[in-house]
């Protein structure tokens, strides 16, 4: 294992330490390891929470400011955090308006976030919840965990945090972040593995000619394994599954975000966006917003996924209003 | 305690240490099978968790084996993260609350405890069995416990027997499709893989029935 790290236990803790000594205008951390809107709690507005296991920066920790998340709770390398975090999260960021937390659906998540929720209602805060499930790699049942939610978090925290700053109520913004959940699919895939830094090698051994196609974004592997392909052929086999999941129409409007695993430089990220562009036009679906960058990420794996959200004025709105965060910031 | 009838406090704490070793011991080949159909994290995350747990058992204040496993499982909560934190924190809570005041357990108490302990995990879970899941250890082990209790076989037959169904069930988990959990993201390709989660609550038992009765059934936890 090659890392710029001091040591495995202690990563997450100096990670966090080091956004505080760079962002201290805009975050804090509290105990047990919560990253706080450095103004929070703000009376009267709804507070907007999320968390997630560490490894996928800037998600959650470097969206927490003006305009999107109030708090965020990074767990160890991939797992999930603990109910102790959320709750104090919630604790921090309630303004007296309740707040919503933003869950990304994995079993862990769900049943810590829920654990959190009904301790944070027994302190007498009101909180509600929406479960991003946007991979359209898994399938959908009754009978499994469904689908992971992946890059279509970072849109809902973007677009939910917009409507809290302007005063919606939680009602609102609950409803909010439901609608994008209900537009918004993507799908991935990984040219190599990562290392989570306490397992010290990689989570999966990838031949220097293949790929996995359909994976998460904590380095497991995905659904299928194939011979590497072109990136023309590669974007195709994710955004056309995601076109037709939903489905996007002809005449629909989408917020189209291509994003990197972590280890794929930006210029490869643009020549998925290329032929991104010329298979929306092709489908005669417009290009309303883009987003191109590495905002969702699974440590040093090279990789990348496409998210595709349906636009409405409304969504088009929040997503160009101001948000001032350690990763994300425009219109200030 | 070859005969004995009955565990006391003591021997509570002397499974719940044994378990957190047996979890040291095991924890890359724990990681290793979540490598496989998971996240990579098991074998780290649970053993944080029972060092986390094995700190704070000697400060109990009372000798009561019920708040002793509601300290296991708030603790796990607390610390794991995870499925794991919220399902192995609902084992032990369960479990607590089942046996609350005692300072001796017998039998029909643990068997009480586990059925408790088992359904914890159902509700929260909601996996069946064959899911692929820490379950298709444990019903297998509660079934056989029960058996055993109503065929009045001595504690540590009983144990025998318990630790035996859970292995075979842990080793059954891997020609299984996952149906929950993460490694339901791989579908088809979870086949062929021994389950986790199955395979830290088959150490469980087993560290049970090693403290108290000395190593019993097929050993490694490969299978």
């Amino acid at each position: 294992m090659k890392k710029l790290i001091n040591a495995p236990e202690t990563a997450v803790d100096e990670e966090l330490a080091g956004m505080v000594a760079a962002h201290g205008d805009l975050i804090r951390v509290i105990e047990p390891n919560v990253v706080v809107r450095v103004d929070a709690p703000r009376q009267g507005k709804v507070g907007v929470i999320s968390g997630g296991g560490s490894g996928h920066e800037p998600m959650h920790g470097g969206y927490v400011g003006m305009g999107m998340l109030d708090a965020a709770c990074p767990g160890a390398v991939f797992t999930s955090p603990v109910p102790d975090q959320m709750l104090a999260a919630t604790a921090a960021v309630n303004g007296g308006a309740g707040v919503l937390h933003i869950i990304k659906n994995y079993t862990g998540d769900i049943m810590n976030f829920e654990l959190a929720a009904e301790m944070a209602r027994a302190e007498g805060i009101e909180v509600s919840s929406v479960v991003i499930a946007d991979d359209v790699a898994v399938k959908d049942s009754l009978y499994t965990a469904g689908r992971r939610g992946v890059g279509g978090t970072v849109l809902a925290e973007k677009i939910v945090g917009a409507a809290a700053e302007a005063g919606a109520d939680l009602a609102t913004v609950t409803a909010l972040c439901q609608k994008v959940q209900d537009n918004v699919r993507s799908m991935g895939m990984a040219l190599t593995s990562c290392t989570v830094p306490a397992a010290g090698k990689p989570t999966f051994e990838l031949g220097e000619d293949e790929m996995e196609i359909g994976i998460g974004i904590h380095g497991e592997p995905g659904r299928t394994r194939m011979k590497l392909a072109t990136a023309d052929e590669i974007t195709e086999m994710l955004a056309l599954p995601i076109l037709d999941d939903l489905p996007f129409k002809r005449g629909d409007s989408v917020l189209a975000f291509v994003n990197g695993m972590g280890g794929t430089p930006l210029m490869e990220l643009y020549i998925v966006f290329n032929k991104l562009a010329q298979i929306l036009k092709g489908r005669s679906v417009t290009i309303g917003r883009s987003f191109v960058g590495n905002w969702i990420t699974s440590l040093e794996m090279a990789g990348c996924s496409i998210t595709l959200l349906r636009l409405d004025d409304e969504l088009t709105r929040l997503w160009d209003a101001p948000v001032k965060t350690p990763a994300l910031r425009w219109g200030i | 305690m070859s005969g004995a009838t009955s565990i006391s406090y003591d021997d509570v704490v002397a499974w719940i240490n044994a378990f957190a070793a047996s979890v040291r011991a095991q924890k890359d080949y724990l990681t290793a099978l979540d490598s496989a159909i998971g996240d990579a994290d098991h074998g780290i995350n649970m053993d944080r968790g029972m060092q986390a747990v094995i700190a704070r058992l000697p400060g109990l204040p009372a000798r009561d084996i019920g708040a002793a496993f509601k300290s296991v499982g708030m603790t796990l909560v607390s610390t794991v993260g995870g499925a794991s934190g919220p399902l192995y924190g609902t084992f032990f809570l369960q479990f607590g609350m089942a046996t609350v005041g005692r300072d001796s357990i017998g039998i029909d108490d643990v068997t009480e405890a586990l059925d408790a302990a088992v359904a914890g995990i159902q509700r929260l879970g909601k996996a069946a069995a064959g899911d692929k899941t820490m379950l298709d250890a444990l019903l297998p082990a509660r079934d056989a416990l029960h058996a055993a209790a109503q065929s009045g076989v001595p504690l540590e037959e009983a144990f025998a027997r318990t630790v035996e169904a859970a292995e075979q069930g842990m080793v059954a988990t891997t020609p299984l499709v996952a149906r929950k959990g993460r490694a339901s993201y791989l579908g088809e390709r979870s086949a062929g893989h021994q389950d986790p989660g199955a395979t830290s609550s088959y150490l469980l038992l087993k560290a049970a029935a090693d403290t108290w009765f000395g190593p019993v059934g097929g050993g490694e936890p490969a299978g």
